[in-house]
């Protein structure tokens, strides 16, 4: 659990088109590492590399070494799909199945690696799950309903709920907020603060004081403009971003100035 | 409720454009006239029939009465549709996941046109397909059906020699129906929410994995109903029924015997041009319940694709 990620020198093509050019960082364990900067950028694209979901899209590759721990995630051997279980991964917008209930998303991963689980055991790690992501207490009495019926930020912990189930190293989150009303946000932001004690956490964000809030540290991506490759400009702990950052670049776009 | 209701009706009176209103009138037209057509036709076949119901039984056809004759027809008509459904339904699924999910996007496309052409080729050619190619190519693997599996009462035999049989018929008629079920079912899988895809796929899950859960739940009522299209086709099935099956009467489930019931409609289309009397009267009986089951079996399509439309929430 909890793993290390060492990015080198990650290059992100769409066909010839380069979204993220050099990208070098390491992804420190049980912390929470926020990405900001601003759209177009290709956080995005740099976070669904960490896990190879850019592999769904037939153009895309990548060049560079993404290293967990001491496996390289791109060698010869690897199979994404078991990329994928040891990294998992939650939505901008809260995606839980629609035809499964409550109780049938939690457990879909977990089904998935182990397919002889004893009912009891389901249940158990169910119920951890939905504990973990702080809506065991909202839930328990309608485990069996959709999921579809909850509440967005409900929905959103649903899905973290559903990705924590099969004790992944590392959650990557893609704006995970950005389409939740500030309660709910806030409920998902004390869970990341939580979370972290077990998890590797990366968080793809808008939200500037987000990222202050949860975040342990911060990296900053642009962009030179249209058609150029997205850069990471800096990462640092994220009192240091926030308050002295090295390059002006990131001063200017934490302040507003622009972004 | 009822307020904003009218509110609303209001504001449309006051707003009446004259194209607007023109064209709602074609529509609504359009719409009615389709009842129009459907009461017409049940109209017409109670009408036509009405002399079969009260004639003696002697003097229909079979001299056993009505039901006596009708029967068997109904039964012969479902054992060969359904059974086109359930050879036709797992092969469309199949290929339609082929075609959205595995195959290449050229592939995908020509495959998916050369779905397309198929619905299009007349019934008359699939029929004169089975009667000549497919009729004798299925004697060895029947006469194999029969040695090893003869204890199962679908496989009784004596195999046929001609090949006409039900089991003929039924591939048949499932060949003819699998473009329209692909279609439908390829239409819905195309459409599978990508968040969903990709929530499965983040989980760790393999691309059968991911079509077990993400695909095939979202695609489910749209299997059923192009199933129920494909079903109404083979219900209705004539010519090439007409040609393939060589049917004798009677009510079994052997299916690569020589003796095998009939289909409603093409037995009309078989006796039509020698009857007369109430023996015509008799055909157009049968043709009113064909057409009772026909709306029967939409009319279940509908209610179990409404009930699971909560389910299916692309949300
Ligand atoms: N599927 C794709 N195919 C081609 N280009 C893409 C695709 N997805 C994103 N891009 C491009 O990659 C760049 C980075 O996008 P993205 O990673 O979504 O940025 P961000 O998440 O920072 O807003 C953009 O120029 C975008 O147009
Ligand atoms: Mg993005």
């Amino acid at each position: 659990m909890a793993k290390r990620i060492d990015v080198k020198d990650l290059d992100i093509y769409y066909g010839s088109f380069r979204a993220v050019r050099s990208v070098s960082m390491t992804i420190q364990p049980r912390a929470v590492t926020a990405l900001i900067g601003p759209s177009g950028c290709g956080k995005s694209t740099y976070l669904r590399a960490l896990n190879r979901m850019h592999e769904l899209i037939p153009s895309a590759r990548v060049e560079g070494k993404v290293v967990m721990d001491d496996q390289d995630l791109y060698a010869p051997g690897m199979d994404p799909v078991d990329v994928r279980k040891h990294v998992g991964m939650v939505f901008q917008r809260p995606n839980p199945f629609p035809t499964m209930s409550i109780y049938d998303n939690v457990a879909a991963g977990l089904r998935l690696n182990n397919k002889r689980l004893r009912k009891s055991e389901t249940d158990e790690v169910v119920e951890e799950s939905l504990r973990g992501a702080n809506l065991w207490e909202e839930v328990k009495d309608r485990l069996r309903k959709p999921g579809s019926g909850l509440s967005g930020g409900q929905q959103q912990r649903l899905c973290i709920a559903r990705a924590i189930a099969v004790r992944p190293d590392v959650l990557l989150m893609d704006e995970p907020c950005s389409a939740l009303d500030p309660i709910s946000t806030h409920a998902v932001e004390d869970l990341m603060a939580q979370l972290k004690e077990n998890y590797t956490i990366v968080i793809v964000t808008h939200n500037m004081q987000q990222a202050a809030r949860v975040s342990n540290y911060t990296g900053f991506f642009n962009i030179a403009g249209t058609g150029q490759p997205g850069e990471l400009v800096e990462i640092d702990e994220t009192p240091t971003i926030f308050s002295t950052p090295t390059h002006t670049a990131t001063e200017e776009y934490i302040s507003g100035r622009f972004g | 409720m009822s307020n904003t209701g009218q509110g609303a009706a209001t504001a449309r009176r006051v707003r009446k454009r004259p194209a607007d209103q023109a064209f709602r009138g074609i529509t609504t037209g359009a719409g009615v006239l389709i009842l129009v057509v459907l009461a017409g036709v049940a109209a017409f076949l109670l009408i036509e029939a009405w002399p079969s119901f009260v004639a003696p039984a002697e003097e229909i056809p079979g001299e056993g009465g009505l039901v006596l004759y009708i029967w068997p027809l109904v039964f012969g008509t479902l054992l060969a549709s359904v059974l086109a459904l359930v050879i036709a339904a797992p092969l469309a699924v199949l290929i339609a996941l082929f075609i959205t999910h595995y195959a290449p996007r050229k592939l995908a496309q020509f495959l998916g046109y050369v779905v397309d052409l198929l619905a299009a080729v007349p019934s008359i050619i699939y029929g004169l397909w089975g009667f000549t190619v497919l009729a004798p190519a299925t004697r060895g693997p029947a006469e194999w059906l029969h040695e090893y599996l003869g204890f199962v009462p679908l496989f009784a035999g004596p195999p046929s020699t001609t090949g006409r049989t039900m089991f003929t018929t039924a591939l048949v008629l499932a060949v003819m129906i699998l473009p329209i079920v692909t279609a439908v079912i390829r239409e819905a899988f195309l459409q599978t929410p990508k968040l969903h895809e990709e929530a499965s796929l983040a989980l760790g899950a393999t691309r059968l994995e991911m079509i077990r859960m993400a695909v095939l739940p979202f695609g489910s009522s749209s299997i059923i109903s192009g199933s129920m299209l494909g079903l109404g086709r083979a219900l209705g099935e004539t010519m090439a029924v007409a040609i393939v099956l060589s049917a004798s009467g009677g009510v079994t489930f052997n299916l690569i015997s020589s003796g095998n019931p009939a289909t409603i409609a093409a037995n009309i289309a078989l006796e039509f041009p020698e009857s007369s009397g109430v023996a015509i009267d008799t055909l157009i009986a049968s043709g009113l319940v064909l057409f009772a089951i026909t709306l029967v079996v939409n009319m279940i399509a509908r209610a179990v694709i409404n009930r699971r439309t909560d389910f299916s929430g692309a949300s």
